[in-house]
């Protein structure tokens, strides 16, 4: 790493990173400190581990940074191909843990590749993106793209591990943003929202509704140019896709995933049972109030009611201990991160830089969006980690990775040109 | 268009994440008692309840250890419930329907299982308790009584139900309250404050440390001891004289309204009604309609007074100015008020004055006073109403005031109840229509306690403290306004006199004379109550009730008493003998007229009570 790079770098992004992760760390220790003298560097401890994956991310970010930016571009293609085999690889020589195969372990000490995946997608991405024929206008490339999207999902599925699949959506941000036609994510969104209607009023309910809407809509447009064929057509695909949304809630769902949607929707829920998690994680945020029990304080997290919560769950700890102080502060630093990535990847003059930090900026707000989401009642159970807050090494590294790639290719943007 | 994508995404997750944590964090407050119930358990420290002394500082009731077996039901993990319900010795079937009922009550709280082990039980039972999670063992204090009398006025203590919960907030399932007499009158004062700790636990239900250091825990206080006005030894007394009869003693010291003694018959001994016997035992006394022993009829039981009440018409007649101390009266053996209409007196020396007329208890005298009382006015109704002021001056007529939570009114009729009775104004009707109250005999009604505070008026010449069970409060005597104010009578000092002087004579040569006291003046009247019921529609005449009323010394007035014997007869057969026993007891301490305890001892009435019984047998045969 030249003194050039050094100074080049986005520091601000560096400092909030900074802060997420030793904030990350303190809640960390709270939900597994059992001996408040312990030694923090007990590596045999929850919160002793994630010290060692920090310090080791740390040694990994200065490689990062030390590799040419060219060296990205050029063997992006084979870092992509490395991580499907690593992926596959999983089949044969993972280890399961809770019903999923999604582990390489070593001693005490386990990977998961999936998370290292991300990275490699995104630069397979960027680089196919910013091939000179490439035009998302075309079905042919739509495809492509959607290919290299589609083949690390596949696999993922096959752990099985539906909240880290469901992360690869994240590719529809940089693909908007480099053309593809925008009713893709129109239709997406909408597909979306009739589902969770469909699940909470009934198919009754939901069609007459859509009938009416397209109704009063064509009414409304008569003048314009859309002819009344366009508007039966919509309004029969929207029905009967909201009459297959029993069946794909039924058949393709498994039992437990429904049962997630059905904690979100449901007014009678099991608070014993489905919806455990949920409920004592919404009873350790919501009895943190305006400044939080203060920290190692917090009688829910240290009753250790709250399951998953060092991983998962972290957010709970935040607003039990800290409050919405704390929780409200969190959010703030998340979006700020984001937007500072934002703002960077806009910046950017290489398409591939752009694609990679777009690709960067979607993967960051997924989990943001769906993990906090997902804590606080608003987002069916999906089991994905809060980044630089939830413990774990491959995830840590994960994300430490793609940031820091994008802020060396940043660093190098006016070199390049 | 296409640039905003991000831009758009980040402020809408920030707007609905801000908008919901707000929500949950600072506007719905049910988390945090969530919280509170999932995350902190409490141990409670349960207070012993005060004791309970005479006024002359004997114990009359402790406390001794108990131990419940408790359940939460939220912790309860799976069970052999067969080995449970061995170790607490219940059915299978009951064990459920306990945890049932413990479900309903609620999920997060404790209910009682089985409610008061022994200390051997519990050390049974308290080896294999480990194995059942959601059920422990919680130590309490039961009631010890050191005596076997006073069972009416202490009362008892009985789990909190579900209605006591839901009226005061303080109960929870498993806390005691008093039930009848102090216990429940005093309940305040006694239950003490429950002390409580707060640990803070873990989901596998271990407690892992105070919580916020020991800041919010109390530790119990043990509730107030109460002295009561009551002499545990007359009142054992009492009670022992009492055998064998139904109906009541009340005994006040009249300078100060404190009820010496208070005793209805037939009663219990207060520890049965202790530990897991106690709803048996209950159950059992509350359907004993023949002898009724949780009936207080010392303050419960309304009777005619009598001839005693014969001093009230006396005070009346001269408040009113009817006539006049020394004016002397000839009886001829009844008194006429109409065509046909007398009413019968006995035999007497003659003639009689205020004085003596109450010393020979004459009926002619009295019916005359009593009707120149009412006639005073120019009508009946007004003349009534003038009567009944001067009676409620003594406390007839309503609830007395005094502290024990059961009680009845009496009857002193108005204007109001003989219009009605006569149908007025369709029908007139006049003084000698209720002549029968002269003697006691009329619509008159009144309680023991109503009448020995009517005895306590006139020892005091003129006015009463309303009689009150409470002496001391953790050894601090009471203030409360209600029990050391005087209250007066509208009768003035020296009308009380010839009255005391005739109640006194009752003694020297009247109905009374052989029941003296030696070395002590007492004064006193005798009283019979004709007693009539009506088995299967027919009205049948059964024994007369046997009542006395008294106080002594004479000039210095320590003791005021009023008995009533059901069934007991003349009244100096049997109350008459009692009260001069109980007299003779509280001021003597000793009794020399051992022949005279010896016949109230190894007298009984149960054939007398037995009689409806009989009767009603025969007719229907």
């Amino acid at each position: 790493m030249s003194k050039h790079t050094f100074f080049q770098l986005d520091w601000f992004s560096i400092l909030l990173v900074v802060i997420l992760i030793g904030f990350g760390w303190g809640n960390i220790y709270s939900t597994t400190v059992t001996d408040a003298n312990a030694d923090i560097l007990d590596f045999s401890k929850i919160y002793g581990k994630q010290i060692l994956w920090i310090v080791m991310g740390f040694f990994l970010v200065i490689v990062v940074l030390s590799v040419e930016v060219k060296f990205y571009e050029r063997f992006a293609n084979a870092f992509y191909l490395i991580a499907l085999l690593s992926l596959l690889g999983l089949l044969f020589f993972g280890k399961t843990i809770a019903g999923q195969t999604a582990w390489y372990s070593f001693g005490s000490f386990s990977i998961q590749p999936a998370e290292f995946v991300k990275a490699t997608v995104a630069l397979a991405m960027a680089k196919y993106l910013s091939g000179i024929n490439v035009n998302l206008k075309r079905f042919k490339d739509q495809l492509q793209a959607f290919i290299i999207i589609l083949l690390p999902i596949l696999l993922i599925m096959l752990q099985p591990d539906a909240g880290s699949a469901l992360i690869y959506l994240s590719f529809a941000i940089p693909l908007y943003r480099e053309g593809l036609p925008h009713w893709y994510l129109t239709v997406a969104i909408l597909a979306g929202v009739l589902f969770v209607l469909t699940l909470k009023f009934g198919f009754v309910i939901v069609s007459s509704a859509l009938a009416l809407l397209l109704t009063l809509a064509y009414l409304l447009n008569k003048s314009k140019k859309k002819s009344l064929g366009s508007y039966i057509f919509s309004a029969l695909i929207a029905i009967g896709f909201s009459f297959s949304v029993s069946f794909m809630f039924n058949k393709v769902l498994l039992p437990h995933q429904q049962d997630r949607f059905d904690v979100l929707l449901e007014d009678d829920i099991d608070i014993k049972g489905t919806a455990f998690n949920l409920y004592q994680s919404q009873v350790a945020i919501g009895s943190g109030g305006s400044t939080g029990k203060g920290w190692l304080k917090g009688t829910q997290t240290q009753g250790r009611f709250v399951p998953e919560q060092h991983t998962d769950y972290i957010f709970s700890t935040v607003g039990e201990e800290w409050g919405f102080l704390g929780t409200s502060i969190i959010v703030i630093l998340f979006a700020t991160l984001l937007l500072r990535l934002y703002f960077i990847a806009e910046r950017q003059k290489s398409q591939f830089n752009r694609v990679f930090g777009y690709s960067v900026f979607g993967i960051l707000f997924f989990h943001f969006f769906v993990n906090i989401a997902m804590v606080i009642g608003l987002f069916p159970t999906v089991g994905i980690p809060l980044p630089f807050f939830s413990y774990g090494g491959s995830g840590l590294w994960g994300f430490l990775i793609l940031i820091f790639i994008f802020l060396k290719l940043d660093a190098k943007r006016i070199s390049l040109n | 268009m296409k640039k905003l994508l991000p831009l758009v995404l980040v402020s809408f997750s920030v707007i609905i994440f801000l908008t919901r944590l707000f929500y949950i964090q600072m506007i719905d407050d049910s988390y945090g008692d969530v919280s509170q119930n999932i995350a902190i358990r409490k141990v409670y420290d349960y207070p012993q309840r005060g004791y309970i002394f005479d006024r002359n500082g004997k114990l009359l009731v402790g406390n001794q250890p108990a131990y419940d077996v408790m359940i939460v039901p939220n912790d309860v993990k799976e069970f052999d419930t067969l080995a449970l319900a061995d170790l607490l010795n219940l059915t299978p079937e009951r064990l459920k329907d306990r945890i049932e009922n413990a479900i309903i009550y609620s999920p997060r709280l404790a209910s009682v299982v089985t409610p008061q082990l022994t200390k051997d039980e519990y050390a049974y039972v308290q080896e294999s308790m480990y194995k059942y999670a959601g059920f422990y063992i919680q130590k309490r204090s039961l009631r010890d009584y050191n005596v076997s009398h006073s069972a009416n006025i202490l009362g008892y203590i009985a789990e909190a139900n579900q209605r006591d919960i839901k009226k005061n907030a303080y109960y929870q399932s498993g806390d005691f309250i008093g039930r009848r007499g102090v216990e429940q009158q005093y309940e305040d004062l006694l239950k003490g404050t429950r002390g409580v700790k707060h640990f803070l636990r873990d989901r596998f239900n271990r407690n892992i440390k105070p919580y916020k250091n020991k800041k919010y825990d109390t530790i119990s206080k043990k509730g107030k001891d109460l002295s009561l006005t009551i002499d545990s030894e007359l009142q054992a007394y009492g009670e022992k004289l009492m055998k064998n009869k139904r109906g009541g003693i009340v005994a006040i010291q009249p300078k100060t309204g404190e009820i010496l003694s208070l005793v209805t018959a037939p009663s219990y001994d207060p520890e049965i009604l202790v530990g897991r016997k106690r709803s048996r035992n209950y159950t059992e006394m509350y359907y004993d309609s023949i002898s009724r022993p949780l009936y207080n009829r010392a303050l419960q039981a309304v009777y005619p007074p009598g001839s005693p009440f014969k001093a009230f018409t006396d005070l009346i007649g001269l408040e009113e100015n009817v006539m006049s101390p020394d004016e002397t009266y000839y009886c001829k053996g009844y008194y006429s008020y109409g065509r046909s209409a007398r009413m019968a007196c006995h035999h007497h020396k003659n003639p009689v004055d205020a004085v003596s007329g109450l010393a020979y208890s004459c009926n002619a005298y009295f019916a005359q006073v009593y009707r120149h009382t009412i006639e005073k006015y120019d009508t009946p109704q007004e003349g009534i109403e003038v009567w009944r002021k001067h009676l409620e001056s003594f406390g007839f007529g309503n609830y007395l005031g005094y502290d024990l939570p059961v009680g009845r009114k009496g009857l002193v009729p108005d204007a109001d109840y003989y219009n009605r009775a006569y149908q007025y104004p369709k029908y007139k009707w006049y003084a000698t229509a209720t002549l029968s109250n002269a003697i006691g005999q009329g619509e008159v009604l009144t309680t023991p306690i109503q009448l020995a505070n009517g005895i306590v008026a006139i020892a005091n010449r003129g006015w009463y403290i309303k009689p009150h069970i409470l002496k001391e409060v953790n050894g601090e005597p009471i203030k409360f306004e209600e029990y050391t104010k005087k209250n007066y009578t509208t009768i003035k000092p020296e009308n009380f006199d010839p009255i005391i002087e005739g109640m006194h004579n009752a003694y020297e040569y009247g109905t009374a004379r052989f029941l003296r006291v030696p070395g002590i003046e007492v004064c006193g009247k005798t009283g019979t109550a004709e007693n009539k019921t009506r088995i299967n529609g027919e009205i049948v005449q059964l024994e007369d009730h046997s009542i006395f009323v008294a106080y002594a010394p004479k000039d210095d007035p320590e003791i005021a008493i009023a008995v009533f014997v059901e069934n007991g007869g003349f009244g100096s057969t049997y109350a008459g003998r009692i009260s001069s026993l109980m007299i003779e007891k509280y001021l003597k301490d000793e009794i020399e007229r051992t022949d005279l305890e010896k016949w109230i001892l190894s007298n009984s009435l149960e054939e007398e009570y037995a009689k409806p019984y009989l009767i009603k047998e025969e007719m229907e045969n």
